[in-house]
């Protein structure tokens, strides 16, 4: 930066800040991240312009935080925009459906403002077939569509995806809900259409047409990503493979069949011809026979994906212990603590690990043992997703000794409440040695027996934490206390069944407005507390959720109606008009 | 099409970790508790959701509320054992006397915390994505098509294709392709057919030697301890384990070897479903006791220890 600049009189270079927008534009291209940016269109006017002018990327966390329209106006120049809508918890069917989460309004405005739109991704969100007609026809330059956890639409929607873009370069569909319509919206694709390079449709439940698919794969170079769903049969695979040698990317689908020495031979040579391939999942229906023939590719993958796999035992063991380089594993229970130790012992460049639970009323052994040896010896493990039935404080204290470089931390404890069950005291220790430990710490979720001492720890400690979720823990209104009046950098909360009442809410109502989302559930809140919450933060907007088969006018109800589910959220657009019967907007 | 995801998803919620048979029977009962569990004392602490607001609701009984569109409210879905003593925890609020959604009203039916046992259902707990259920779910129903039926092809489980199975009192062993067999009654045809030979030249060397056919005699009830031998094998544990007691497609994926062990041997060297030590199945000899170590035994769980201590009587 010149220093003299602004010293100097009579300079040939303008002062700096009277330089044009777009060499400010330009300076903010290289800003890393939208906060960043958000913040530099904080300081000043012409920045502010600047900034917003250039913006091609826009992620809006919830969709109802603010109108299509105001986010078009704002930010005229996004190619890339990524929606997200229902609060987390209706992963786990806490939210009735119809709750609202319509990608339409959005996809109509960007039709309007932003037709050089080129991505677009939502997440839990209802994206109806008509969305994807609309999108077909009104972005001409349309290379990536990203669905997450939605619904609405069936294999018709994506026959027009298929039809009408012609630039496609990605469509990735992750564990939507998709209507089989026995539409062959693979044979859409046109024959001159050569331009994918992610083709992810494993959530898709329908049948495939394998020629059609053989032909797309074959005319398709540059596809690195391929993600195919169960109905594709195992030999299928091999000849795909071998007319894509070049995947970095595999989605296996559903992974069994009899084991014939022919079929093996055929995968064990497809694989070996794919020198690339870094990432694998699928739906491995435990056969452990086939296991060998990915021998070859364990090397260089990086990440393993066997969280539909029911696959166990000696053979899983042998062949994770051969994925040296692996930086993210998920996996199911099934791997058990022997497993969990050869995972430890072999893989140590891990990053991530999650580790679903498979049958709750089998005596899986997984226990507090595999996470500790997973830490104790993968020295840049930084995330860590664990099902399991028990744990003690002194495992978590050995974790967050050996690993303060967490920055999420998720343990669920598969029975609410389950205490330390050597000590059978609750896991206060355990977690507030976590949130000490972890400075990094950016996301965490709790369970087994707790106190409130535990939020205490957590809202003293837990600086950088930004999402939070609690279930069953706590004894009194001060657990909820000390998060929202602690817990600098909080903007996701989500708690269900637990004491917490009405004063924390309104004690720390200012603080709601500096987070994303609360979401509170089978709690003890009432309906005069939202009512005031309401009243004090006309920038937040307190959703109330009755069942859904029992509609009755809020208004009608006195102050001591307990309140069963609450989501509460800031938004500069006002309440929404799009609410079912069973939600109501205080 | 929102309805019919919700109602796919609802579907796998119903069958996951359940036998296929007996769902149906199991939610009929939890909807039956549910209906009359509505009033009990103790605050109506229901599984979270809908169900407690309309428990809440000065016993304004929705059905609605029953028939929760949540509807993993009434297919147990994940099932977890809630703990009783949380019931006590919540602090004083105003309005009805709720507790947190801990304690299920059922749970008050079940309170054996310990049996896993699928009942107390909370909704979205443990927190897994419905997607991971309905798949798991899918895998674990074709385990359950190999019992005895036949199952489409591509979800028959393999593994190595042969297995050793030893007899007692013959020194050679033979092998056995367990991938032939889609029941354990014809395994038990298969292990006559392999040793029913062996053990008679076995028996009868003198016969053999004066170049006499030797008298092949069936080998039968090798699977109900009704025979003079029982079929049992070891797992991937060393565990020795009597043949049939789990489906046929989990016992081929576990089992390792295979024994055919005199009957009259077996409680020294065999571990049941249930181990019994000979002083508890002494007493089990009386009445009313007896009867149930009857039922159980009908269940072939201690078949062969039933029969042993009324020997030795």
């Amino acid at each position: 930066m010149g220093r003299g600049g602004s010293r100097a009189t009579g300079a040939a270079a303008p002062p700096w800040h009277a330089l044009p927008d777009e060499v400010w534009e330009h300076a903010f291209s290289f800003l890393p991240t939208a906060a960043d940016r958000g913040a530099a269109a904080g300081a000043c006017s012409s920045w502010l312009r600047a900034e917003r002018r250039s913006r091609h990327h826009l992620a809006v966390a919830n969709c109802y935080a603010a109108a299509p329209r105001d986010a078009i106006e704002r930010f005229p120049a996004v190619r890339a925009a990524e929606v997200k809508g229902k609060p987390h918890f209706a992963d786990f069917g806490l939210v009735p459906p119809a709750w609202g989460g319509a990608a339409a309004p959005w996809i109509a405005a960007a039709a309007d403002g932003w037709p050089l739109l080129e991505e677009l991704s939502f997440k839990r969100m209802v994206v109806t077939d008509e969305c994807l007609e609309m999108i077909a026809a009104s972005f001409r330059n349309f290379q990536v569509l990203r669905l997450v956890s939605c619904d609405g639409f069936s294999t018709a929607g994506l026959a027009a995806i298929a039809a009408g873009c012609r630039q496609l370069r990605e469509l990735d569909l992750q564990e939507n809900e998709i209507e089989d319509c026995s539409i062959h919206w693979l044979s859409l694709f046109p024959e001159s259409f050569t331009s994918l390079v992610t083709l992810n449709f494993s959530c898709l439940d329908g049948e495939v047409n394998i020629t059609v698919l053989e032909r797309l794969v074959t005319r398709c170079r540059n596809l690195k990503t391929l993600k195919l769903n169960n109905a594709i049969p195992l030999d299928k695979l091999a000849s795909l493979l071998q007319k894509a040698p070049q995947l970095v990317e595999l989605g296996t689908g559903k992974f069994s069949a009899d084991y014939h020495p022919d079929l093996f031979a055929k995968l064990e040579v497809a694989f070996g011809g794919c020198k690339s391939l870094r990432k694998l999942s699928g739906a491995w229906d435990a056969v452990p026979d086939y296991l060998p023939a990915f021998y070859c590719v364990c090397d260089g993958l990086t990440s393993l994906n066997l969280s539909y796999a029911t696959v166990r035992g000696p053979e899983l063991i042998k062949f994770i212990s051969r994925c040296k380089n692996l930086q993210q594993l998920w996996v199911m229970d099934l791997i058990e603590d022997l497993g969990l130790a050869v995972v430890a012992s072999s893989c140590s460049k891990l990053q991530e690990l999650r580790v679903f639970p498979s049958d709750h009323f089998g005596l899986g052994v997984l226990t507090e043992r595999g996470l500790v040896d997973v830490s104790a010896s993968c020295p840049m493990l930084e995330s860590v997703l664990y099902f399991c039935r028990r744990m003690t404080n002194e495992a978590l204290i050995t974790i967050a000794k050996n690993r303060p470089n967490f920055t999420c931390f998720r343990l669920c404890i598969l029975e609410p409440h389950t205490p330390d069950y050597i000590t059978q005291h609750p896991l206060d220790a355990g977690f507030s040695a976590i949130v000490e430990s972890c400075k990094g710490l950016r996301r965490l979720s709790i369970s087994g027996l707790l106190t409130d001492l535990v939020f205490r720890s957590i809202g003293a400690h837990a600086d950088r934490l930004e999402m939070l979720s609690i279930a069953f823990a706590g004894n009194s209104d001060l657990g909820l206390n000390y998060i929202l009046s602690g817990c600098k950098s909080l903007k996701k909360l989500e708690i269900r069944d637990c004491p917490f009442g009405d004063k924390p809410l309104l004690a720390n109502a200012a603080k709601l407005e500096t987070m994303r989302s609360l979401w509170m559930s089978s709690c003890l809140l009432t309906l005069g507390a939202c009512r005031q919450l309401a009243r004090k933060m006309p920038h937040l907007s307190v959703e109330i959720m009755n069942d859904p088969g029992w509609s009755c006018p809020l208004d009608s109800l006195p102050d001591e109606s307990p309140v069963e589910k609450l989501y509460v959220y800031r938004t500069i657009a006002g309440p929404r008009s799009d609410t079912p019967s069973y939600v109501q907007i205080v | 099409m929102g309805e019919a995801a919700e109602s796919k998803k609802s579907r796998g919620h119903h069958s996951w970790m359940r036998e296929p048979g007996d769902h149906h029977q199991h939610q009929d009962e939890e909807e039956k508790t549910l209906e009359l569990s509505l009033g009990l004392p103790g605050g109506g602490g229901g599984g979270g959701g809908g169900w407690r607001a309309a428990c809440r609701d000065k016993g304004k009984l929705s059905v609605a509320a029953a028939t929760a569109t949540d509807s993993s409210l009434l297919s147990p879905g994940y099932s977890t054992l809630v703990s009783h003593s949380s019931q006590g925890k919540a602090k004083g609020s105003p309005g009805a006397a709720h507790l947190p959604a801990t304690g299920n009203a059922l749970a008050s039916n079940n309170n054996s915390s310990q049996t896993r046992s699928p009942s107390t259902p909370v909704i979205g707990w443990p927190p897994v994505r419905s997607f991971r259920r309905n798949l798991a779910t899918s895998s674990k129903t074709s385990l359950e098509l190999q019992n005895g039926k036949k199952a489409p092809k591509a979800e028959e489980i393999k593994r190595a294709p042969f297995i050793k199975i030893n007899m007692d009192g013959i020194p050679i062993g033979r092998k056995i392709d367990l991938n032939a067999f889609d029941s354990y009654e014809k395994l038990s045809l298969a292990v006559d057919r392999l040793f029913r030979g062996l053990l008679a030249a076995q028996q009868a060397p003198l016969a053999a030697e004066a170049k006499v056919c030797p008298q092949e005699v069936a080998i039968s009830g090798l699977l109900d301890g009704t025979g003079k031998y029982t079929l049992v094998y070891e797992d991937y544990e060393g565990d020795r384990v009597l043949v049939g007691d789990v489906p046929w497609g989990m016992f081929v994926s576990s089992v390792k070897r295979l024994r055919v062990l005199k009957t009259s041997d077996l409680s020294s060297s065999v571990s049941t479903s249930f181990h019994l030590p000979s002083y508890m199945l002494n007493l089990l000899l009386s009445p009313p006791y007896s009867e149930i170590v009857d039922f159980l035994s009908s269940m072939q769980l201690i078949a062969s220890g039933r029969k042993r201590t009324a020997a030795e009587c």
